[in-house]
């Protein structure tokens, strides 16, 4: 073998090792710190129909009969949702305080919202408060609880109207009750 | 976008020029990086066929049987799983590669826009055949995916929010995630076969296998890669923990931190942007008068050979039914969409005839910009200046070094689009005729030429093994191939030099051999 071909082949060997390191290492370094050690995620997460904008309004017997038969609904009610204010305090601060529009054209749809948050591990005073109505004061849904989050933990505030509103989902939850 | 282009053109001819020699132009992998693609590819269905057979689809079952499969048969499913995942960078790899090569190249405008427009679902269909694998191994790395590419998905109010609620906590999961998963990363990498297929449809003679050496060294450079680092899962995944450190595959996942960084908005308007620059990227500026340049045939002398149709590399060419009443069955017919305006078609014309006396020298198809008669005309300007034993003339193809620069008291030098544009008669015309003692063909490169066939088809007409041939009269040592890329100006200048010499030598033998005329 002429010392040509050698240089050659040497030369592949080093071509190929330099691929196979490339693909070696950047297949899974380096590592990506997406929450730093010390902290915990909390996690908002709400689908929630809002109460309808207007009222319903009961149809006359004159409306009625003017409908086609499959269609004759006692009440009309308007598809407009209300939008929904939520608010999360965590130790008095606001963490997230905002009015939610419902989805769709003419915002007849259930209202979303979903928001993360990293903060500090350790024992926390967090209140959840949701407003779906009309109302001026007060909450139609509220819950306060104090929480120990551990480091790296996924704390989720979800929210279902039929189990009483707000749940927190989280290794320790002492919920604060509601005067 | 000139000067990144052109930085990048430097970046690769000299990185080819290395590679040329290390692995002869014939296996070099920069010109084979699409048929590369093709073999990663190959090698990631194999492997995940295999895998597939061993997987189960559970939030628990998935986990546990990637790592049965990891550990308890490492030296056939680990192996198997690390080529799987190798392979699948490596094509990520090849892809990207492939892509800036053909920019920096311009091959990326007029008839090559059908190419570079398909080549961007492939990309997307590569990223989301990738990105699923990875869900399925439901480790921590498969939930911080999950999470965020759902995230990512909710920001657009057509979804509005509710894929991520999914992974909110491990009771809102179950095992039909996985049913989707196992659909999408067998449905779309098949998919993408056939999305594969029409990325080629404009070009002939596609090359999709690399060269046996090559698939040799790479495939060897997989297993001992898959044998020396397997690849791993991270721990199962845990929906009541944050992912907080990952390892992430930053060939398929570079997106992932920047979403973080930037924001779910942001990034959708990163990806809006990036997709609409690379659709738009064959019309922007500078633009290239491609239609004004397309082949044109000249009916009265287009005997309808279908030569040029077998030569062309675009498949620009067709031959249709005759239209002119001339007694031949069909006719060349161009696409001015697809014809790029080497030449190449012009170099197959058996009527692109130099000797031509009767007749002006029209061939039956020729480029309006660089006609075989504006050719010959510059062929003896060029001549006339030429003094000495060892006359040469250069025909410089566009992509090599620019061959004009070699110009001297003995060298003339001409550019013609492809070296595949010269007919082989114009060799002999201008050696016949006594314009110069020697011809020099000075082509792109070796491995790759710019126009895919321009060298190979110039090889075998020399050769006399592609029509039209170079006529036996014609003194083969008289002509002389250099295949430089731009950046081996130094090759082409030692060649040219050193046939210059061989040329003279030959002169005083035969001026030896004829005493007589010595004397005088």
């Amino acid at each position: 073998m002429s010392m040509t071909a050698i240089m050659r082949w040497a030369g592949q060997a080093v071509i190929y090792a330099g691929m196979a390191l490339w693909l070696g290492y950047f297949a899974n370094r380096p590592v990506y710190t997406h929450l730093p050690p010390d902290q915990a995620l909390i996690k908002l997460s709400v689908v929630h129909g809002a109460q309808r904008k207007g009222k319903c309004r009961k149809r006359t017997q004159d409306e009625l009969d003017a409908m086609n038969p499959n269609m004759r609904t006692p009440y009309d009610c308007p598809r407009e949702r209300l939008p929904i204010a939520i608010e999360i305090l965590l130790d008095g601060a606001v963490l997230y305080d905002r009015s939610v529009t419902a989805a769709g054209l003419v915002h007849g749809g259930t209202t979303r919202a979903y928001e993360r948050f990293a903060v500090a591990s350790g024992r926390h005073e967090l209140v959840a408060r949701m407003v779906d109505s009309a109302r001026t004061e007060g909450y139609d849904f509220q819950r306060a609880a104090t929480i120990e989050l551990s480091p790296g933990e996924n704390f989720v505030i979800d929210f279902r109207a039929e189990a009483g509103g707000f749940l927190f989902n989280g290794k320790s939850v002492s919920y604060v009750p509601q005067g | 976008m000139s000067y990144l282009k052109r930085v990048l053109r430097m970046a690769f001819a000299w990185l080819e020029a290395g590679l040329d020699r290390i692995f002869t132009p014939a296996c070099n992998p920069l010109y084979h990086l699409g048929a590369l693609g093709f073999l990663y590819y190959w090698v990631v269905a194999a492997t995940g066929i295999y895998l597939y057979i061993f997987f189960d689809t559970g939030l628990t079952e998935a986990h546990d049987s990637i790592e049965s499969i990891t550990y308890g048969q490492w030296y056939l499913g680990g192996v198997m799983r690390s080529l799987h995942r190798y392979a699948s960078d490596g094509m990520v790899a090849m892809m990207m590669v492939h892509m800036l090569r053909e920019f920096s190249l311009d091959r990326y405008r007029g008839a090559r826009w059908f190419t570079w427009f398909t080549g961007l679902p492939v990309l997307w269909m590569v990223y989301a055949a990738g990105i699923s694998g990875y869900w399925m191994v439901w480790d921590r790395l498969a939930q911080y995916i999950a999470i965020a590419t759902t995230e990512w998905l909710d920001w657009l109010p057509i979804i509005g929010g509710t894929i991520a609620r999914n992974f909110l906590n491990p009771e809102r999961l179950d095992d039909r995630f996985f049913t989707l998963m196992v659909f999408m990363h067998i449905f779309v990498p098949l998919f993408l076969l056939f999305v594969l297929w029409i990325h080629l449809q404009r070009v002939t003679r596609p090359v999709i296998h690399p060269p046996r050496l090559l698939a040799g060294g790479t495939l060897l450079m997989l297993l001992v890669l898959s044998v020396i680092k397997p690849a791993e899962s991270q721990p199962p995944a845990n929906l009541d923990l944050v992912p907080s450190q990952v390892g992430l595959d930053w060939f398929y996942l570079p997106a992932y931190p920047l979403m973080d960084i930037l924001g779910n908005g942001a990034l959708w308007g990163l990806t809006a942007l990036g997709t609409l620059l690379f659709i738009a990227l064959p019309w922007l500026p500078p633009l290239r008068r491609t239609a004004a340049k397309a082949a044109v045939v000249d009916l009265a002398n287009c005997n309808g050979c279908a030569r040029c149709a077998e030569d062309c590399p675009y498949a620009a060419i067709e031959m249709g039914r005759r239209t002119d009443g001339r007694p031949f069955d069909r006719q060349a017919v161009v696409s001015t969409e697809l014809c790029v305006a080497c030449g190449i078609c012009v170099g197959a014309c058996p009527t692109a005839m130099p000797f031509r006396r009767a007749s002006d020298l029209i061939p039956g198809i020729d480029l309006p910009e660089t006609p075989a008669r504006a050719l010959r005309d510059r062929i003896h300007e060029a001549a006339e200046g030429l003094t000495g034993d060892a006359r040469i003339m250069v025909f410089g193809c566009e992509h090599s070094y620019d061959a004009p620069t070699l110009a001297g008291r003995e060298i003339a030098a001409l550019r013609i689009p492809c070296v595949g544009m010269l007919p082989p008669a114009f060799i002999d015309y201008v050696l016949s005729r006594r314009l110069a003692e020697g011809v020099v063909l000075a082509g792109c490169s070796e491995g790759e030429c710019h126009n895919r066939t321009g060298i190979r088809w110039t090889v075998d007409r020399l050769a006399r093994t592609r029509d039209p041939m170079l006529r036996k009269r014609v003194p083969r040592e008289r002509i002389e191939t250099v295949w430089a890329p731009p950046v081996e100006g130094w090759t082409l200048r030692r060649r040219v030099a050193a046939f210059a010499e061989q040329l003279r030598r030959r002169a005083a033998e035969e001026t030896d051999d004829r005493p007589g005329e010595a004397a005088e």
